[in-house]
């Protein structure tokens, strides 16, 4: 398998790409709270969020419609809040019957629905551009400053380098298992009955099974072997990395800028 | 199987001053099995040595000895020094040990961290450790790779950054556990040119026999945890029962 | 087939923003303690290996099983990471995998990351671990029942605490969100026991020496057992009750002011909150020029450091 189906990372000459990984994490997260802030029904503010979004999406030279496009990944978990359409008590809008209940739309309901959903909406884009303009080990830098306890910058930074290895081994495994999913020669069954085949549920789940302990001891194995590397290299339990970032003026000003904008964007939402 | 044990049947070479002395190592791991059976090695400034054999004869063990990850009986002695606990940060610096798979040398998530862990673990200072990775990639002709994220790299390139990875450390004595393998032939050549122009005492096991006969000029043999032979590469390679005796082919 | 989002990582904006900084204190603090045991009784071997154990736990919930209608079965492997870590390494592993998913994939939010850590990390750990040590000097057979109903109890409590944090949230109605979850996650949590039992059976039989004495897996405390008993406890009463009558929990949430507190969002809390000697709308025009000056502070500081840093 190929790096690109992970990677989210997009190489380009931009000013979104050039500013400093910190700015970048806090701006998001600051958004991203701001959003979580915003009342019910803040429609004002929702559409200036998504100003600001389109703003961002423009100054990564990915295209205005580039974290829209790639949005989609949150709805199917709207499903989750549904039930509010009906559960808020309200002006009714529409009722219709399911299963013999009789489900009615409130207006409160579908305030409240929609506003969960465009702030989830929001929210999503700000953290798709963020990798998308952030090379993953600057924004692993980014929260190493950012007071992040080093244990788990280093965990993360391991996980990284290592889940390309890994779910290639993966692969390789699920390969293996579907060369061998076979039928006797004559026999008529398609392969997806092939595959779901065997002797049930319970024996396929162990071959699974099998397949995550084999990873497991090669993972364990292959620690042991980097843990050699570490120690031919002067490791000796303490790691040491160089801050390859340095703030701006350009950083600081654009912190202030999207600060600024965020707050206004509150002070709409409030009035 | 049974294996003649032929030692020093061939002259060493004179040498100036000794960058590794190996003497009578003995190494067995926990489970018993017993993978060194007093190995005695000396590598003059500036050898290129090969250190071949079957899978399972030690060489990779061996290697693990020289800069202390693994401690058996005997003794090791680089530029001088001899192994202990108290100098091993010093030895790990003079010892650049590269292995084989490059996926477990390179560690780190760019190439520039992976290059700049060894110097910075010496606690060179800032500049330094930039100079150095600088020097490294530049030794290795991998200058441009300097942001690039590991794992965008052919196995090829891999092998490369996991060599500088070690030479920012500025070592006395570059070990190499079989750099060649699983490269393909364009690859090969590139890291054969490298390795012939880095000046530098290395040691380097492989199965490669074109390899040995092509780069190095004196070969080490090893095989059920001791030295079998050891001399010159073009004796060693014309002598096929030694050959045939552990397991090795003529290239 | 790459990457398929799993049910419950929670995305921003589903909770409130009350509800997604309590589990970010809880989650916070328990990984403080965390980062400190493993510290303290941290081999320098434990780094790469911790970092390794992420990667293939990542990798390992990519593994999937055709059960049955179109659906899978895969890992979320909390409860498998704690059993062969140990439960603080198991938490930090669950972290940065969860953390990973979030900040590369949108695999879960940012601000609710601390709820998805707590739900899928830190319990599961607790639970899964906990259960295992209770029985750690029985028969292979009984470890790997135990193992199992370790790995389903976790999947379960994992989707209680989902539903319980959306209710709070005003996001879901309690007495649809809790069947849902836990009726789509019984299912889901029996093919995270099948193939933790399946996979520590593979460990157990060719690696004894990492499941047995001395190992990391059989160090940490007999206060696990405790901990892991309790959350599983909590589980097994509280998911039937919430089930059968929603209602009642809802009307013990409200007694208790949980209800109020985690719908509203912040800037409705403050303005209730009026001191005797203020007028409420005093009190709010305070509030809000406070906030103010704190925000123009903040931008003329951070221009003021732009003007000197090197542009």
């Amino acid at each position: 398998m190929h790096f690109d189906a992970f990677d989210r990372y997009h190489d380009k000459e931009s000013f979104l790409h050039r500013l400093d990984p910190r700015v970048k994490v806090l701006v998001t997260v600051i958004f991203i709270v701001s959003n979580a802030l915003l009342p019910d029904g803040a429609w004002f503010a929702f559409g200036f969020a998504w100003l600001f979004l389109l703003l961002c999406n423009l100054l990564s030279k990915l295209g205005y419609a580039y974290s829209l496009k790639r949005s989609i990944i949150a709805l199917p978990f709207a499903l989750i809040a549904i039930t509010v359409l009906f559960s808020i008590p309200g002006k009714p809008l529409s009722s219709f019957h399911f299963l013999g209940i009789t489900f009615t739309i409130t207006d409160a309901g579908l305030l409240r629905f929609v506003s969960i959903l465009i702030r989830s909406w929001l929210s999503v884009q700000m953290a798709i551009l963020l990798v998308a303009v952030t090379r993953f080990p600057d924004l692993i830098h980014a929260l190493e400053h950012l007071r992040v306890p080093a244990i788990l910058t280093t965990i993360i930074a391991f996980l990284y380098r290592y889940l390309f290895v890994l779910t290639d081994e993966v692969f390789r495994l699920l390969r293996a298992r579907e060369s061998r999913s076979g039928a006797v020669t004559g026999s008529k069954r398609r392969l997806e009955r092939v595959e779901r085949s065997g002797r049930g549920v319970l024996w396929r789940a162990k071959i699974a099974g099998n397949m995550a302990g084999q990873l497991f001891l090669r993972s364990y194995e292959r620690s042991d072997r980097i843990y050699n590397a570490m120690l031919a290299r002067g490791y000796a339990g303490r790691l040491y990395t160089l801050n390859p970032h340095e703030m701006k003026s350009v950083d600081y000003y654009a912190t202030a800028f999207a600060i600024a904008v965020i707050f206004l964007m509150q002070w709409i939402g409030r009035f | 199987m049974p294996v003649t044990h032929v030692t020093n049947q061939f002259a060493a070479p004179e040498c100036g001053g000794d960058v590794l002395v190996v003497n009578d190592l003995r190494f067995s791991y926990p489970d018993g099995h017993s993978a060194l059976n007093g190995v005695s090695l000396k590598l003059c400034e500036g050898d290129k040595v090969a250190l071949v054999g079957p899978n399972g004869a030690g060489k990779s063990t061996l290697m693990l000895h020289l800069n202390g990850i693994l401690n058996g009986q005997g003794d090791v002695e680089i530029a001088g020094m001899r192994l202990s606990r108290e100098n091993l940060p010093v030895i790990r610096a003079l010892v650049g040990l590269v292995f084989q798979n490059p996926d477990d040398q390179l560690f780190s998530p760019t190439v520039f961290e992976d290059v700049a862990f060894g110097p910075l673990h010496m606690g060179l200072p800032e500049a330094e450790v930039r100079s150095r990775v600088d020097a490294a990639l530049e030794a290795v002709r991998m200058s441009a790779y300097r942001d690039r994220l590991s794992h965008h790299l052919s196995v090829g390139e891999k092998k490369r950054i996991a060599i500088a990875t070690v030479l920012s450390m500025q070592p006395s004595l570059l070990v190499l556990d079989e750099p060649s393998a699983g490269l393909d032939p364009r690859a090969r050549r590139t890291l054969i040119n490298l390795l012939r122009d880095l000046p530098i005492t290395m040691l380097v096991s492989t199965h490669d026999m074109k390899l040995v006969q092509e780069l190095f000029p004196r070969t080490v043999v090893m095989d059920e945890g001791r030295v079998v032979a050891d001399g010159l590469t073009s004796e060693i390679l014309e002598d096929e029962p030694l050959l045939n005796a552990h397991g090795l082919e003529k290239p | 087939m790459f990457y398929s989002p799993a049910p419950l990582h929670i995305p921003d904006g589903f909770l409130s923003l009350l509800v997604s900084l309590v589990c970010w204190v809880v989650t916070a603090l328990t990984l403080g303690a965390a980062i400190s045991r493993t510290n303290k009784s941290l081999g320098e071997r434990q780094i790469p290996l911790m970092g390794v154990m992420a990667a293939f736990i990542f990798a390992a919930q990519m593994i999937n099983f055709p059960v049955a209608g179109g659906t899978s079965g895969h890992l979320l492997g909390g409860a498998l990471a704690a059993i062969v870590l140990g439960p603080w390494a198991g938490m930090l592993v669950m972290t940065a995998v969860i953390a990973v998913q979030a900040l590369l994939f949108q695999d879960g939010g940012l601000l609710v990351m601390g709820a998805n850590i707590l739900n899928m990390g830190l319990v599961t750990a607790a639970i899964g671990y906990g259960l295992f040590r209770s029985v750690s000097g029985s028969s292979k057979t009984v470890k790997l029942g135990v193992a199992g109903v370790a790995a389903w109890l976790s999947v379960m409590a994992g989707a209680l605490l989902t539903s319980l944090q959306l209710w709070l949230s005003g996001t879901s109605q309690l007495g649809i969100v809790i069947p849902a979850m836990l009726g789509v996650h019984a299912l889901i949590g029996l093919g995270e026991a099948l193939i933790t039992v399946s996979a520590l059976a593979f460990i157990l039989q060719t690696r004894p020496d990492l499941l047995g004495e001395g190992s990391e897996s059989a160090k940490a405390g007999k206060g696990w057992i405790l901990a892991g008993g309790l959350i599983s406890l909590f589980v097994v009463f509280l998911s039937p009750f919430a089930s059968a009558d929603p209602d009642g929990l809802e009307r013990v949430a409200e007694n208790l002011g949980f209800i109020g507190a985690g719908q509203s969002a912040p800037f409705e809390i403050i303005p209730d909150y009026t001191l005797p000697f203020l007028g409420e709308t005093a009190l709010s025009t305070i509030v809000a020029g406070a906030i103010g000056i704190a925000v123009v502070a903040v931008i003329s500081l951070l221009v003021g450091r732009g003007m000197k840093a090197r542009s």
